[in-house]
């Protein structure tokens, strides 16, 4: 058997594939913070059955490592550390040699992102240099060959097989719990950081700045309570005043539909939805919002969701757990402070 | 080569994003008979943002060409692209099933050197099968700087580099890079225009190329990597209730915890 399988692994480029091995990319913040997401990916990583290796990027890798090794994630083996100032700012052109070379030594059989935007951006690069088509937004791990991935805005789930010599897989973080604190026993190791793929160097670009939204809530994409706004909340004021006091008493994360981000209500980060941030909170309370199937397809996999809208017809109500018809300039204000009391 | 842009702009025709897709009695595929297909939003919103950046620098484009790969009816996406200011246009004929995005990409990355491309602008995913894929991955076979998922496009030093501004988890991200390059379209970028009736018909007299994908892009393994074992539609879940009044709200939430 070993035979047969040294013989069908050959077949691609002589990669020597021993045994079955994932590396798991931990995506990281500039200040070496480990992005929630990763914590379900760590998670995800360890439903494929391998023992891990986590990649970490950056000038801060080596404590981002450290916090790593703080975590409850029972099959991490090494830790990868890359600590090189060019990754910082985590661009998908600097990221590909790094993650080509771990990759086409092959060692491992899984390949693990978060399907953030940093995962979306560098994975299908990468894919295309190994000659391998990326397994993206994975919601279920069936087995190490077979996964499933919503289509057509989550109307549809797609179970597919992958027989490729590496699969490369971004998680949809909302669908899979995130590794607890705990420890264990993963050593740190330096690896140097590749800057040409088959000679090429790494193509012009730079990295100029960010507007990134300055924020105490919790994260959109792993809250437990969401409070979200639609067009019917007519203007930024209202939003304001009526999306965000209910938030605050309920500690819940703020989201918006397009229409409401397009109109200008709040900022396009909090946008949920197909094109959007995908949320499984426990309770999304949806303000105004009419529930087109681009919307829908963000708020899937919300437990509890309650809807208030004045319009009974709104396709909203059918998959509201909760639906209110009324007013929202009297009901929002109201349902407040009940929820104060 | 000169520094003018030539910008290939790759469209898909796609279920519309109005409808809601079902899938076949054998659960092995999407029913896509007999329902209405539309160019792929983001590829509309691709084409737009061509045709404005030739608007806003005229000197600096010297042309934009449209390409799809897909079914003979897919050159109906193809004269939209040309009615609303697409140049040109090159039809990739291929029938049977949906192709990868990594063959897409090996064939776009052919057509780019074929046409001495600089400038790729395509959409950031296709509503059908939410890849996210063909942009990142051309810019990987082409060694080019990426930028996804543009929020907003200007162009620098006559045309030489560009500055896009994209959306990323927490907000957005300002990038400067070279061309050549590929941009991937995010919603906000530009409200795409409308076709009108007199560019649709002027669009009928615009080069319109077509090839065979097996015969002209030899050397492109079509087969799937990824097998579709099965489709199916998500549990639907079961009806809520209607409250009647805010007391009646937070009673239930309570009930449940949730509060």
């Amino acid at each position: 058997m070993l035979r047969s399988a040294a013989r069908r692994f050959s077949a691609f480029g002589g990669r020597g594939l021993t045994q079955a091995s994932t590396l798991a990319f931990v995506e990281t913040s500039k200040e070496g913070v480990i992005a929630p997401a990763s914590l379900n990916v760590l998670y995800a990583a360890g439903k494929l059955g391998n023992q891990i290796d986590a990649v970490l990027l950056g000038s801060k890798a080596q404590e981002a490592a450290a916090s790593l090794q703080k975590l409850d994630v029972g099959s991490l083996n090494k830790i990868l550390v890359v600590s090189e100032q060019s990754l910082d700012d985590l661009l998908p052109e600097h990221i590909t040699p790094v993650v080509y070379d771990l990759l086409q030594k092959g060692d491992y059989s899984h390949f693990v992102v978060p399907a953030s935007s940093v995962g979306k951006g560098f994975l299908p690069r990468v894919g295309a240099l190994l000659d391998l088509q990326p397994i993206c937004d994975v919601t279920q791990i069936l087995d190490p060959n077979t996964f499933v991935r919503p289509m057509y805005a989550g109307n549809i789930l797609a179970t597919v097989e992958s027989q490729q010599s590496q699969k490369l897989i971004s998680v949809r973080s909302s669908a899979f719990p995130a590794v607890g604190a705990g420890s264990n026993s993963a050593a740190i190791e330096t690896v140097a950081a590749s800057t040409s793929v088959n000679g090429a160097e790494i193509p012009p670009v730079q990295w100029e700045g960010a507007n990134l939204v300055k924020s105490e809530r919790p994260e959109l994409g792993s809250a437990a309570r969401i409070v979200s706004g639609g067009r019917g909340l007519k203007n930024k004021e209202t939003f304001e005043a009526l999306v965000t006091p209910l938030a605050d008493t309920l500690g819940a994360a703020i989201g918006a539909t397009r229409a409401a981000v397009d109109a200008g209500f709040c900022d396009n980060s909090l946008q949920i939805g197909q094109t959007g941030k995908i949320v499984a909170p426990e309770l999304y309370i949806a303000l105004g919002v009419s529930g087109a199937i681009q919307h829908l397809a963000g708020i899937k996999d919300a437990n509890t969701v309650v809807a208030i809208n004045k319009d009974p017809e709104a396709p909203i109500f059918q998959v509201a757990d909760y639906g209110l018809v009324g007013d929202l300039n009297e009901l929002v204000p109201e349902l407040t402070e009940k929820l104060k009391q | 080569m000169s520094s003018k842009l030539r910008v290939l702009v790759p469209v898909k025709r796609v279920v519309d994003h109005a409808i809601r897709p079902r899938v076949n009695k054998q659960l092995t595929n999407v029913e896509t008979k007999n329902l209405k297909f539309s160019i792929n939003p983001f590829d509309d919103i691709a084409v737009e943002e061509s045709v404005k950046l030739r608007e806003s620098h005229p000197d600096l484009v010297e042309s934009i060409h449209a390409v799809s790969v897909g079914p003979v009816k897919a050159q109906d996406v193809l004269r939209t692209a040309l009615a609303k200011g697409c140049d040109s246009s090159t039809l990739v004929e291929h029938e049977s099933t949906e192709l990868e995005p990594l063959v897409i990409s090996k064939v776009l990355k052919k057509l780019v050197q074929e046409k001495s491309v600089n400038l790729v602008v395509l959409g950031k995913q296709a509503i059908d099968d939410d890849s996210n894929n063909t942009g990142q991955m051309l810019a990987g076979l082409l060694n080019w700087p990426q930028a996804t998922n543009a929020c907003k496009v200007e162009l620098l030093d006559g045309g030489a580099s560009v500055r896009v501004t994209k959306e990323v988890d927490g907000g957005e991200e300002i990038i400067v890079a070279k061309l050549p390059m590929i941009i991937t379209t995010d919603l906000r970028l530009n409200t795409p225009r409308y076709a009108t009736l007199p560019n649709l018909m002027k669009a009928k007299k615009k080069p319109l190329e077509k090839l065979k994908l097996k015969k002209d892009f030899e050397g492109i393994s079509l087969d799937p990597q990824l097998k579709l074992l099965k489709v199916e539609e998500p549990p639907v879940k079961s009806a809520g209730i209607k409250v009647s009044s805010v007391d009646e709200l937070v009673s239930k939430l309570k009930e449940a915890k949730l509060v």
